[in-house]
C-alpha cells in the first residue's frame, strides 16, 4: 500500500519505542512534562488504531491489509513485514483502548516515574508489534520485547502479598513470570526455526509459510509446541500458575496490560501462528485444547471462588475466562473462533476495568482482604456502580459484551462438542456465583466503620473506568461491527470451518 | 619459490607497533608514559586500516597455504585489532592506578594481537599452533601482572600451568596427524580425510581428537574450563575482557578455518563429539554461573556458556546426508556473527566493571546494590549488555542467536537448538538477578563510599560506542551480516 495507509502500522509500532528512548534520553527531572508525554503518545497510538479501524476494509476480500514490508536480512529471509486482518485489527482496538487507560493509571505512580513510564512504552510497543507483524522473526521478537520489562514493573512497582498465612515476594512473582514465560517462548522458538527448515523456502514471511501446507507428522509434532508455548502467556491450564501471582502482585497499570492485553498475545499466537500455519495439526491436537479449555473454565472459576484476596479472585477469574478463548478457537468453526477473539477483547477491557478498581481500594483501604472489606457502596458508589458493570460483563449479563462473546462460544461448542458446551455454561453459573458474592460482600455488605471515610474513585480513575465501562457496553449493545471485522480475519483461515 | 612477502605488511605494521611502545616507553618520563594507550590503540587501528587497503577482496596465499590471506583472514584482521584497541583503552585507567610499567603492558597486548591474526589466517598446524602460543605467553604475564595480591597469582600460576598442559596436549595430537597424513597442512589433511573415508587410521582419530581437546581447554569448553574462573577473577579487570573476548574470538577463527577447510571431509566422526561438547559445556557453563557472588566469577562461567552456544554453530558446519557432507554455510556465518555480537555485549559489561571496580573496589555483586541510583547510566549499559548475552531482542545477541539456532537446526540438529535455547533461559535467571540487584535493591545504608559514580570521559565515550554497537547492530544487521557472508564464503565456499 502507499501513502500513510502502507506506513500507519509501522508509525504505531515505532512510536512507543521512540517514545522510550526519548524518555531516557529526558533532559531534567520534572517528572510531570514526562507524564503529559507518554499520555499525548498513548493518545496518538490510539489515533492511529483509530485511524486504520475506519480505513479497514471488510467487504473486500483480501486477508492481511495495510501491508508494508521492508528487508531487514537477507540471508535468513527476515523482513520487517507488516500487516493487520481482522482478528489483528480488534486486538489493535483493544490495545489502544487499555494504552491510555494504564498511563493515566499509573499516573498515582510516583517512585522512578520514568522509568516507569520507559518500561510501559517498551512493553507496549512489543504488543502492537506482536499484533501487525507478518514476518515469524519480528513476531517472536516484539512478543519477547512485550514480556520482559514485566520483570521490573512488578519487581520494582508491585507490592508484595501477606495476609494471614500466605506470602508471596513480588520479586518471585516476577522472576516466575518471566521464567515461565520465557521457557513458553523456547517452545515457540523450536517450532519456528523447525518451520523455516522444513519450509525451505529461507523466508519467515508469515504469508508465504501459510501458504506452505507443511507435512502432516510435522504438523502434529510442531503444533503442540506452539499450542503449549502460546497458551502459557494465555494462561492455558496447568501452567497459569504465574498468572495470578503476576497479576496479584503487580501495580494496578500493570495487572491492567497485563492480563488486559499481554495474555491475549499468547491466544493471538495461537490463531496466527499454530492455527494459520498447521490447519492439520490444529486439527488434531483440538481436543486437547478443548480439554485444557474447558478444565480452565471450571478450574479457574472453582479457584476464584476460594480467593480471600480481592486481586486474586480477579486474577483467577481470568485464568476462567481465557478458558473460554480456547475454548472457542478448539472448535475449529467460524462462531466458536470469532467468539474467542471476542472474548480476548471484552475480557480484555472487562478485567482492566476491574483492576482499576480492585488498585483503587486497595490505594485507599491498604487491604484486599475480602474478609475486612465491606460495604464499600456507602463511600465510594461511583467504584461500586463501575464494579457492578465490570461484573455483569464479566458473569455474561445480556447487554454487555462478556454476553455476546460467551454466546458465540457455546454455541461453537454446541455445534461441535456439545457436553464441553454444557460444562462452559456451568463455568459461567460459577462465574456468577462469585462474582455477585463477591460484589455482595465488598460493595453491599454490611458498613464497616472503617471504611466510612474512604474516598471515591480520583478522577483519572473515574475517566478510565468510564471509557472501560462504556466500551463493554457499547461492544455489548451493538456488537456487529466488531463481529464483522473479527469474522473477516477468521474466515479466512483454511483450518476454520463454516 | 616466489615468495610475496609485502602479503604480510599489516602484520609488519602490528609487530612494528609492539617494537615502538616498547621503545618509546624508555625514552618518555615516567608520568607521560600512560598515554603510551593512545600509541598502541593509534597503531592497532592503523594496522586494520593497512589490512583493509592491501588485502580487500585477495586471496593469496604465502608457502603453499601456510599462512591465507582470504576475507575470512581480513575481516578477522580487522576485528580482532579493533577489539585489542578497545581492550587497550578501556585498561587507560586501571594502568594508571596499578601499572608502573604501562609500555611493557600495552605491547604485550599488541604482541597478543600478532598471535591473534596469525591464528586466523594459519592454513597449517604448526603455524597455527605457534601463533597461539605467541598469544598465550603474552596472556601468562598479563593475567599474573596483580604479583602482589593473592588471588592475582593463583590465576597467573593456573593459568600457566593449564595452559602449557593444553599447549602439549595440542602438540602431541599435531605430531599424531602428521604422522597418520604426513602433512600438517589443512589442505593436505581434508585431501587425506576425504581420500580414506570411512577407514581412517586410529592414530589420526586420536590425534584429532587430542586437538579439539587441546583447543577446549584454549576456550574452555567443558570439561576443559576449570582455569577459567579464577584466571577471570585474578587478572587485572581488562585482561579478563581481553581473555573473555578477544581470545576466544582468535581461537574460535582458528577452529572454524581447521574445521572448514581441513576436517569437513570427516564430518561424521567429530559431529558427535564436538555436540556432546557443546551441550555439555552449555548447560555447565550456566547452570554453574547461578551460584556465584563475584561478577568476575560470573561472566567467567557465563562465557563458558557462551562457548557452548558457539561450539553448536561448530558442530552444525555440515551434514551428513546419504554418506556425503553437506556444508552448512548458515553456521560459520552464525559463528562469526555471535563472535562480534558477544564482544560488543561482553566488552561492554566488562567496561562497566571496571568503572564499578575503579570507583566502589570491589567485584563482588552486593558491590551492585542499587547501581542504578549510584550510575544510571552504567546500571543501563550493563543492563542492555546482560540482555544482550542473554539473546533478547533489540540487542544483538537476540539476532546471533536466532541465526545460531536457525543454522543449528538447518543441519538437523534440532535436540542440540532446543537445548541451548533451554540454557538461555537459565543464563536469563541469573542475568536478571544482577539486574535486581541494580535496579531493585537499595544501595547498603552502612555503606560509606560516595554515592554517585562519575564516570570518566574515555570510558563514557566507548561505553557510549559499545551499547550504540550492541542495539544498532539488533535493529540494523545486514551490513554486518553481507561482511560475515563474504568472510564465511572464504572458508565455506559454495554456501
Amino acid at each position: 500500500m502507499d501513502g500513510f495507509d502502507g506506513r500507519v502500522l509501522s508509525l504505531l509500532v515505532v512510536l512507543p519505542f521512540a517514545a522510550a528512548v526519548a524518555l531516557i534520553l529526558w533532559p531534567g527531572d520534572e517528572i510531570r512534562p514526562m507524564k503529559w508525554f507518554a499520555a499525548g503518545v498513548a493518545l496518538a497510538t490510539t489515533g492511529l488504531v483509530v485511524w486504520v479501524l475506519l480505513r479497514f476494509d471488510y467487504t473486500d476480500g483480501a486477508q492481511y491489509q495495510f501491508i508494508s514490508e521492508t528487508g531487514w536480512l537477507d540471508q535468513l529471509g527476515i523482513g520487517y513485514d507488516l500487516g493487520v486482518d481482522g482478528i489483528a485489527v480488534a486486538m489493535l482496538a483493544l490495545t489502544g483502548i487499555a494504552f491510555p487507560a494504564a498511563i493515566l493509571i499509573g499516573w498515582n505512580v510516583d517512585a522512578r516515574s520514568k522509568d516507569y513510564l520507559v518500561l510501559l512504552n517498551l512493553l507496549v510497543g512489543g504488543v502492537y508489534g506482536t499484533f501487525a507483524s507478518l514476518d515469524l522473526f519480528f513476531l517472536f521478537f516484539f512478543y519477547e520485547i512485550a514480556v520482559l520489562p514485566m520483570y521490573l514493573l512488578i519487581a520494582y512497582w508491585g507490592s508484595s502479598t501477606s495476609f494471614r498465612d500466605f506470602s508471596r515476594l513480588k520479586e518471585y512473582s516476577a522472576m516466575k513470570l518471566v521464567l515461565f514465560l520465557v521457557a513458553g517462548s523456547v517452545l515457540i522458538w523450536i517450532a519456528i526455526v523447525a518451520m523455516f527448515v522444513e519450509s525451505g523456502l529461507n523466508t519467515f514471511s508469515l504469508i508465504e509459510l501459510q501458504t506452505v501446507g507443511f507435512d502432516e507428522s510435522f504438523q502434529d509434532w510442531t503444533f503442540p509446541l506452539l499450542m503449549i508455548g502460546f497458551g502459557l502467556l494465555g494462561g492455558l491450564w496447568p501452567l497459569h500458575t504465574w498468572s495470578p501471582d503476576g497479576h496479584v502482585s503487580a501495580p494496578t497499570s500493570v495487572s491492567m496490560l497485563h492480563a488486559g492485553v499481554l495474555m491475549k498475545l499468547g491466544a493471538f499466537g495461537i490463531i496466527r501462528v499454530g492455527i494459520q500455519t498447521m490447519p492439520e495439526g490444529a486439527e488434531a491436537w483440538a481436543p486437547l485444547l478443548l480439554g485444557l479449555g474447558a478444565v480452565n473454565v471450571i478450574y479457574g472459576s472453582i479457584a476464584a471462588m476460594a480467593q480471600t484476596d480481592l486481586k486474586y479472585v480477579i486474577g483467577y477469574s481470568s485464568v476462567s475466562h481465557m478458558g473460554y478463548v480456547f475454548l472457542g478457537l478448539a472448535t475449529l468453526q467460524t462462531l466458536g473462533v470469532t467468539g474467542a477473539v471476542l472474548q480476548m477483547f471484552s475480557h480484555g477491557v472487562m478485567t482492566a476495568l476491574m483492576f482499576t478498581l480492585a488498585g483503587a481500594i486497595y490505594q485507599t483501604s491498604h487491604t484486599r482482604d475480602i474478609g475486612i472489606l465491606s460495604g464499600l457502596a456507602k463511600a465510594m458508589p461511583v467504584g461500586a456502580f463501575f464494579f457492578a458493570v465490570a461484573g455483569f460483563a464479566s458473569l455474561g449479563l445480556p447487554g454487555f459484551s462478556g454476553f455476546v462473546a460467551e454466546l458465540l462460544v457455546f454455541l461453537g461448542l454446541f455445534k461441535t462438542y456439545p457436553w464441553i458446551g454444557a460444562l462452559a455454561v456451568v463455568g459461567a453459573g460459577i462465574t456468577a456465583v462469585y462474582t455477585l458474592r463477591l460484589m455482595a460482600k465488598v460493595y453491599f455488605g454490611e458498613t464497616d466503620p472503617r471504611w466510612r471515610g474512604l474516598p471515591d474513585l480520583q478522577l483519572n480513575e473515574k475517566l478510565v473506568a468510564g471509557t472501560l465501562a462504556l466500551t463493554l457496553l457499547v461492544v455489548g449493545l451493538a456488537p456487529f461491527y466488531l463481529i464483522d471485522v473479527i469474522r473477516d480475519g477468521v474466515r479466512h483461515i483454511p483450518a476454520v470451518a463454516g | 619459490m616466489n615468495v610475496n612477502f609485502a602479503l604480510l605488511s599489516p602484520e609488519y605494521v602490528l609487530v612494528g607497533v609492539a617494537f615502538v611502545v616498547l621503545t618509546v616507553d624508555f625514552l618518555l618520563p615516567r608520568e607521560h608514559r600512560i598515554h603510551l594507550s593512545w600509541l598502541a590503540a593509534g597503531g592497532l587501528l592503523a594496522s586494520a586500516v593497512v589490512a583493509l587497503v592491501y588485502r580487500w577482496d585477495t586471496f593469496e596465499t604465502l608457502y603453499d597455504g601456510l599462512f591465507i590471506a582470504d576475507d575470512f583472514g581480513l575481516f578477522f584482521f580487522v576485528f580482532l585489532t579493533i577489539l585489542t584497541a578497545v581492550v587497550v583503552l578501556i585498561s587507560h585507567d586501571y594502568v594508571r592506578q596499578h601499572v608502573s610499567q604501562p609500555g611493557e603492558f600495552y605491547a604485550l597486548l599488541v604482541f597478543a594481537a600478532v598471535g591473534m591474526v596469525g591464528m586466523a589466517q594459519a592454513g597449517e598446524l604448526l603455524t597455527a599452533y605457534v601463533s597461539l602460543e605467541l598469544l598465550s605467553f603474552s596472556l601468562y604475564v598479563l593475567v599474573a601482572y596483580r604479583r602482589d595480591d593473592a588471588l592475582g597469582n593463583e590465576a597467573g600460576v593456573k593459568y600457566i600451568i593449564l595452559g602449557a598442559f593444553s599447549s602439549a596436549i595440542l602438540l602431541y595430537g599435531i605430531s599424531m596427524v602428521w604422522g597418520a597424513t604426513g602433512t600438517t597442512y589443512y589442505g593436505g589433511i581434508a585431501e587425506h580425510l576425504a581420500a580414506n573415508e570411512g577407514d581412517l587410521d586410529p592414530t589420526l582419530i586420536l590425534g584429532l581428537a587430542l586437538i579439539l581437546a587441546g583447543l577446549g581447554f584454549k576456550v574452555a569448553a567443558a570439561p576443559f574450563h576449570m582455569w577459567a574462573p579464577d584466571a577471570y577473577q585474578g587478572a587485572p579487570t581488562p585482561v579478563t575482557a581481553f581473555l573473555a573476548v578477544a581470545s576466544k574470538a582468535a581461537a574460535f577463527a582458528l577452529i572454524l578455518r581447521l574445521f572448514t577447510q581441513g576436517l569437513m571431509p570427516a564430518l561424521e566422526e567429530w559431529q558427535v563429539l564436538v555436540a556432546v561438547l557443546a551441550a555439555a559445556t552449555m548447560i555447565i557453563g550456566n547452570l554453574v554461573a547461578i551460584v556465584q557472588s563475584n561478577i568476575k566469577r560470573l561472566l567467567a562461567y557465563s562465557s563458558v556458556g557462551q562457548v557452548g552456544f558457539l561450539l553448536v554453530g561448530i558442530a552444525a558446519l555440515g551434514e551428513v546426508d546419504g554418506g556425503v557432507v553437506i556444508p552448512n554455510g548458515l553456521a560459520s556465518e552464525a559463528v562469526i556473527l555471535h563472535l562480534v555480537g558477544y564482544a560488543f555485549a561482553n566488552l561492554a559489561a566488562f567496561t562497566t566493571v571496571i568503572a564499578v571496580d575503579n570507583h566502589i573496589g570491589t567485584d563482588e555483586l552486593s558491590g551492585y546494590r542499587g547501581l542504578a541510583q549510584r550510575s544510571p547510566f552504567l546500571a543501563l549499559v550493563m543492563t542492555v549488555a546482560l540482555f544482550s548475552l542473554a539473546g533478547l531482542p533489540f540487542f544483538v545477541g537476540f539476532l546471533t542467536k536466532f541465526y545460531l539456532f536457525t543454522a543449528a537446526t538447518e543441519a538437523g540438529l534440532l535436540w542440540l537448538a532446543g537445548l541451548a535455547m533451554a540454557a538461555s533461559v537459565v543464563s536469563l535467571y541469573y542475568y536478571l538477578m544482577i539486574i535486581k540487584r541494580m535496579f531493585i535493591d537499595d544501595v547498603d545504608e552502612s555503606d560509606l563510599l560516595p554515592l554517585r559514580i562519575n564516570v570518566p570521559g574515555l570510558s563514557w565515550v566507548l561505553l557510549a560506542a559499545l551499547l550504540i554497537g550492541t542495539v544498532g547492530l539488533g535493529v540494523y544487521p545486514q551490513p554486518l551480516a553481507d561482511a560475515v557472508g563474504a568472510a564465511s564464503g572464504a572458508i565455506l565456499p559454495g554456501a
